[in-house]
């Protein structure tokens, strides 16, 4: 199942460099407008470039980076808005092209994750004060070496060291 | 012949960590001397086997002997010689060697100088320290046996990737690797007590000096290895929370709780178990952080299926490890009691608070890292778990440790008065608020989260400051009270003022960068002006030229400033041979406000080429700041009590020798 996914995706990726190569020279031409330039520049930094590792489209030298880059800022020219543009993409590569992993089912513990262990870990240093003899103001200073001595002596414990 | 040797020399070197994992361990639970004692000349003569091999290695690549298949594979005779040598690390199984020889010249060092150890204690740790050496033996000579032979040798290797090729990452790894490895000697030094059942404040003071040489090595190698993605990726990105970069920060977040819980047993004989458990922790991740990269499985889950051999044998491994000092921890740990109470409010308790917050995001990463992996493997489904989470939930949790790092060594210990504390931060609070106010005139239209980013880094700079002039009673007490107790006050406090004011450093220069970059995206021709921020960049002309192994084109923009002539940066952009590849060589222009960052891209055919800017503001800082952190940990180490040795240990509930009362005494 795994392999027909990769094969799947490989032929998505054919599919899209061959569509992008004829659309329009692979050069990183700016859009004229600085402001559709911004929302393309925006875009491409939500998106994963497909072949390196966690960098985006934005940052990366990679060929099909640079594919993706001019595909986006050719959705922008024709008329998609931001959310089209992405959704655009995320159609022909799935998920897996949003560095920001949409929340769902399967992420849910991945996004309330942080949040439950740092409750978790609260709760638990809270219980360990409780449990410690209890908040401040009733700290007790530990025995000095000869009282500690003297204890022994009178537990009868002096021979574990 | 040369690799032959260093085959055996590793094999010898199997042998003998087997009987040092063993033997010295057993005597110290039988009490026989003469097997204690075999540990230290054990360690010795396992470390010169390991050199030897390690040598024998690095002469095939020097030499470029490419009838072993791993210098065909990695190496090649035009590369240079600093290359040639970095070549032996750049790979899986040469890296594995360098971690190698990294272990045993800590076992080593631990048997050579480890005089100040009780002979039984020393031998529990270098029996533990072999065991790992006995794991990673195993996987080099079973899996990754870097001396393999190819016949007929190729008349040429294949070369490094040419990224790699740069001085900035020929001394990453072993940086990296020496932060690692040195994590290992703590682990040896937590399972070496739980064996013995027995963790006090000589303990908390042996494993210091380790903890920190380890995390001052670490601090390094993060620090190059995104400073090398800066300058070398060409597109001025320096962190982007890859799982790569990922496994290298997860044992960084541990192994700084580790440094600042290990203070608390040694002064105040409480947090034990939670210290020998992050102890354990920050190694696994390291342990996990070197699998993990090597065996390419963080790209992808399939990496195991190309090499079910390596992939078995590390989670073997990686199981073994964890599951096994977990289980000893778990009988072990609820007969250690810990000694010194303290309330919620004091110096521990700030340390407890840096504790709770670093270990929350350290599980945080390691959950975004592992999680795409998790949910592949279980639902088949992939996703990308990138920088926008990351900065969601890593960001949020690192906040109030910066905020409270630069109050926590204010606060004493056992009971501290936290109105009063921050009341000494008077200084550091104006200039928080100065910070504040100046960054809004400046940069009202700028992201408004970045101003009070801005006054973060400065607060802890300036309370970093204000709490070394607490300390020498500046200004409150004649100068010579003041010199007196400079020259008195321990190296290990002048750690903290160095390690937390650099912290600060990196944050400005992190929220300054990022908040107000300029960069220009441009195709441009021969004389061609473009703007970027106050400067301007003209585009002189692009010419080819041959480097050693490679053919590149240079550019060269002339960079005014309001009419002046400020820089002339001449980036490049090359093509490798062998293995072909392209990279880009920013140029970069480093000045007191900021870099300068020039990249030549592809030519668009008809005499144009596509070109990019970027003015960083403060950038450096990071690095800077990184810097300051790491000679922090160096000052730190270089305190006296790590050099004088621990102190003699006292009876089954050994008190911490001098429990500091004051803030001015630590």
């Amino acid at each position: 199942m795994l392999r027909a996914s990769i094969r799947f995706a490989l032929l998505l990726l054919c599919i899209a460099g061959w569509s992008v190569s004829a659309l329009s020279v692979a050069v990183d031409r700016p859009l004229e407008d600085p402001a559709q330039e911004a929302r393309a520049r925006a875009i491409h930094k939500q998106l994963r470039c497909l072949v390196c590792q966690n960098q985006s489209i934005e940052d990366s030298n990679a060929a099909l980076a640079r594919d993706l880059r001019v595909l986006v800022r050719d959705r922008i020219l024709a008329g998609d808005t931001d959310q089209a543009a992405i959704r655009y993409i995320v159609e022909r590569y799935g998920d897996w092209v949003l560095l920001k992993p949409p929340v769902k089912a399967g992420t849910i513990f991945l996004w309330a994750g942080p949040a439950v262990i740092l409750m978790l870990a609260i709760v638990l240093i809270a219980l360990w004060y409780r449990r410690r003899g209890g908040p401040a103001g009733r700290t007790v200073e530990p025995l000095s070496l000869d009282e500690q001595n003297r204890l022994k002596d009178l537990l009868g414990d002096g021979d574990r060291s | 012949m040369t690799a032959e040797l260093g085959h055996f020399a590793l094999v010898l070197a199997l042998s003998v960590a087997l009987v040092q994992a063993t033997i010295p361990l057993l005597g110290a639970w039988r009490g026989d001397q003469g097997w204690i004692a075999l540990a230290r000349p054990a360690a010795v003569v396992q470390c010169l086997l390991i050199v030897i091999a390690f040598g024998a290695l690095m002469h095939a690549y020097i030499t470029s002997d490419f009838s072993v298949l791993n210098v065909a594979t990695n190496s090649h005779s035009a590369k240079p010689l600093l290359y040639k040598i970095s070549g032996v690390w750049g790979n899986h199984e040469g890296s594995l060697l360098l971690w190698l020889l990294i272990l045993v010249l800590f076992g080593a060092a631990v048997a050579v100088f480890g005089g100040n150890l009780p002979a039984p204690f020393r031998a529990r740790v270098l029996s533990v320290q072999a065991m790992i050496a006995v794991g990673f033996l195993a996987f080099v000579l079973f899996t990754s046996n870097p001396f393999e032979r190819l016949l007929p040798a190729p008349l040429d290797g294949r070369g490094l990737n040419p990224l790699l090729q740069d001085p900035g990452l020929a001394f990453h790894p072993p940086f990296l690797y020496l932060g690692y490895v040195g994590f290992s000697m703590a682990f040896s030094f937590a399972v070496a007590a739980l064996i013995e059942g027995r963790v006090d404040a000589a303990w908390a003071r042996w494993v210091r000096p380790w903890t920190l040489a380890a995390w001052c090595f670490l601090t390094t190698g993060i620090a190059l290895g995104s400073w090398w993605a800066y300058y070398e990726l060409g597109w001025g990105g320096w962190w982007f929370w890859d799982p790569v970069e990922n496994a290298s920060f997860m044992p960084w977040l541990a192994g700084t709780a580790l440094l600042h819980s290990a203070v608390v047993v040694e002064k105040r004989d409480s947090l034990k178990n939670w210290t020998v458990l992050l102890a354990i922790v920050t190694f696994s991740l390291s342990l996990l952080g070197t699998f993990l990269v090597r065996s390419g499985v963080l790209t992808s889950v399939h990496a195991f299926a190309t090499d079910p051999a390596r992939g078995i044998f590390i989670l073997a491994f990686l199981i073994t490890v964890i599951a096994g000092s977990l289980t000893l921890y778990a009988i072990r740990a609820p007969a250690m009691k810990g000694g010194g109470l303290f309330a919620p409010v004091s110096r521990e308790g700030g340390l407890v608070l840096n504790n709770l917050l670093l270990s929350t995001a350290c599980a945080t990463v390691l959950l975004g890292t592992l999680y795409p992996l998790f949910l592949d493997a279980v639902t088949g489904e992939k996703i990308t778990v990138g920088p926008p989470y990351f900065n969601a939930t890593f960001g949020p949790l690192m906040l109030p440790a910066l905020i409270a790092m630069a109050v926590g060594p204010m606060l004493h210990w056992k009971r501290a008065d936290l109105t009063g504390a921050i009341q000494r931060l008077k200084f550091a609070i104006v200039a928080a608020m100065a910070a504040l106010f100046v960054t809004l005139v400046m940069a009202h239209d700028g992201p408004w989260l970045a101003i009070p980013g801005i006054a973060l880094g400065v607060w802890m700079i300036a309370a970093a400051l204000e709490e070394a002039a607490y300390r020498l009673r500046l200004f409150r007490a004649p100068a010579g009270e003041s010199l007196r107790r400079l020259l008195r006050s321990p190296r290990s406090a002048w750690g903290t003022t160095f390690a937390h004011a650099g912290a600060g450093m990196v944050i400005i220069g992190i929220v300054a960068s990022s908040a107000w970059q300029v960069e220009k995206l441009q195709i441009m021709r021969t004389g061609d002006v473009v703007a970027v921020g106050d400067f301007s960049f003209k585009f002189v002309g692009a010419s080819p030229f041959r480097g050693p192994n490679y053919s590149a084109v240079s550019g060269t923009f002339q960079v005014s400033r309001n009419g002046n002539d400020f820089a002339t940066l001449k980036p490049e952009s090359r093509n490798y041979q062998d293995p072909p590849m392209e990279t880009t060589e920013a140029a970069i222009r480093t000045g007191w406000g900021g870099d300068l960052y020039a990249v030549i891209g592809d030519p668009t055919g008809d005499g144009a080429w596509s070109t990019r800017f970027y003015h960083k503001p403060m950038i450096h800082w990071i690095w800077m700041g990184a810097l300051i952190m790491m000679l922090g940990g160096l000052v730190s180490l270089s305190d006296r009590r790590h050099r004088v040795g621990a102190p003699a240990r006292r009876g089954a509930a050994g008190r911490p020798l001098n429990v500091a009362k004051s803030p001015a005494g630590e």
